[in-house]
């Protein structure tokens, strides 16, 4: 195997257990510095020692008994944490077993980054960072921050984590209900910024969405009772299908009516239809199980006439009871205007666009500048689309606008 | 680990106690804190009105003004210190007590550790 054969491998497999070497790590140690440092060091060691002994029989066995001796020579060296190897109890006699598998504790790195208590811009660069095995510059990329200010960002809440002494656990059976929802948000959050992102040249990046969709699968390993994880997971996946017919070759926007649905992704949409089936099966649907049905619908749908419109209104229904929100409320409207008719889904938006969560919305506004062009009130229908203009963050949603204003005024 | 509960009432009735519970909520709550061996220390501060401020110039000059009196709706009305393991455990101290009822709130700090 050539070296850089190797190093590809290395990197292949650093990836696949990044996460979990370093959650097994925390736990045992309970300080996310330290685990970062000798997860790190195990890897360089492994560049080291695998293009001339070969990649081990159990690569991760072998990351995780090297980078616990080294942990363990960090801290007989360390007196800063004579104290704390002591308390711990660290056996630092008995060599780890090399080749003998570890638990999957990252779980409790799920929780701990997307807890509470952490500002919520930086759960998600965290959970990328700890679980996706990303590094700061990467995370840094995927949110269009400057590496420095990712940096200083991540740095203050591992203090945080370190000094508030954030626990590193899965919490109780008690607290699940409201604990498990913060981490699927913080994964959705990533996968959104993936799939329209808030700001920027590009419309989609499709890669952030691709590591979202990778860490709802690891979740949906260690949990595989959860149907809301399942929810999520079929939710991302039923969207992110239809990745490549969402824009065209010049990066503008292909609205879902003019989309060349021969370009979604076939197995993917399969993948996400048997999900939906089980996030939807033995109980109350959850909300991501919901929206993942109305994607659903969507994606079975020969075309947005053909789609099934009563169906996606009642599930819409069904959402606003479960997360009654402003946001549900446009997107319920411009479903109702495809089944009922552009008059009736403006009668809806026109009661919305008064509230002051919406007020600044876009989405509401580019739906009501469709409504109005179709009912031919040109006039209306310019600063409706207009004002979604102004409030509009990516180039190509600008432009896309700009197209239908053109259009209006010749 | 030490964390200090700083008890912000939301709106303070007539009598002076917080909105949203009564004096048998607190007797309750501290009871609960003393049974649970997690006390630390604890009280809890006479009306705003009678606070005063004190402050010294870099001359030594002393200003003592009445006051402070908070524009914010939320005044500092007393503080418990715990000594629980984690953060999680001293967050679910905060929520029982009954100053985070009523609109007010209850800021969950850890005390600084020099040792």
């Amino acid at each position: 195997m050539s070296s850089s054969e190797t190093g590809a491998a290395v990197e292949a497999v650093f990836r696949e257990e990044h996460g979990r070497l370093l959650a097994a790590l925390v736990r045992r140690f309970g300080d996310l510095d330290l685990a970062e440092e000798v997860t790190s060091a195990a890897l360089e060691a492994a560049l080291v020692h695998w293009p001339v002994q070969g990649v081990p029989a159990k690569p991760g066995a072998w990351l995780m008994a090297t980078a616990r001796r080294k942990a363990v020579d960090r801290l007989r060296r360390d007196q800063a944490y004579a104290a704390k190897l002591a308390l711990m109890q660290v056996d630092a006699v008995t060599e780890p077993v090399e080749g003998a598998e570890f638990p999957d504790d990252r779980l409790l790195l799920f929780f701990t980054c997307a807890h509470p208590a952490l500002p919520p811009e930086v759960r998600g660069a965290l959970t990328l960072r700890c679980l996706a095995g990303l590094g700061t510059p990467e995370v840094a990329r995927a949110y269009l921050v400057p590496p420095a200010t990712m940096a200083q960002r991540i740095v203050r809440a591992k203090k945080k984590i370190r000094e508030a002494r954030i626990p590193f656990r899965v919490p109780g059976a008690d607290e699940w209900p409201g604990r498990l929802p913060g981490v699927l948000q913080v994964l959705y959050s990533i996968f959104t910024e993936g799939y329209v992102a808030s700001s920027g040249p590009s419309l989609q990046r499709a890669d952030l969405a691709a590591e979202a969709i990778r860490l709802v699968r690891i979740l949906r390993l260690l949990l595989p009772a959860e149907r809301e994880v399942a929810g999520l997971l079929a939710l991302m996946l039923l969207v992110h299908a239809r990745r490549d017919a969402r824009t065209a070759a010049d990066g503008s926007i292909v609205l879902l009516q003019e989309q060349d649905r021969g370009r979604w992704d076939g197995p993917m949409i399969a993948e996400g239809l048997a999900l939906v089936r089980v996030a939807l099966t033995g109980g109350p649907a959850g909300p991501y199980a919901v929206q993942a049905a109305i994607a659903a619908l969507h994606d079975e749908a020969a075309s947005v006439a053909t789609t099934d419109w009563p169906q996606v209104v009642a599930l819409y229904d069904v959402l606003l009871v479960l997360t009654p929100s402003p946001v549900v409320a446009v997107n319920r409207a411009a479903a109702v205007a495809l089944r009922d008719g552009p008059a009736a889904g403006l009668v809806l938006l026109d009661a919305l666009r008064d509230s002051d969560k919406l007020r600044d919305y876009g989405p509401l506004h580019v739906a009501r500048g469709e409504l109005l062009e179709r009912l031919g009130r040109r006039g209306e229908a310019v600063s409706a689309y207009g004002k979604a203009l102004d409030l509009a963050g990516t180039e190509p949603e600008q432009a896309h606008l700009r197209r239908r204003l053109a259009a209006l005024s010749s | 680990m030490k964390y200090m509960l700083l008890i912000n009432a939301g709106s303070v009735a007539e009598d002076g106690s917080a909105d949203g519970c009564d004096v048998q909520d607190w007797v309750n709550f501290d009871k609960a804190v003393q049974d649970a061996g997690i006390f630390v220390s604890g009280e809890s501060l006479a009306d705003l009105v009678t606070a005063t401020s004190v402050r010294v110039a870099a001359d030594g000059t002393r200003t003592v003004v009445d006051g402070p009196f908070a524009e914010t709706r939320e005044v500092l009305g007393g503080f418990y210190v715990i000594d629980v393991p984690d953060l999680d455990v001293a967050l679910e101290w905060a929520a029982r007590c009954p100053g985070a009822l009523g609109g007010g709130s209850v800021v969950v700090r850890p005390v600084a550790d020099f040792a």
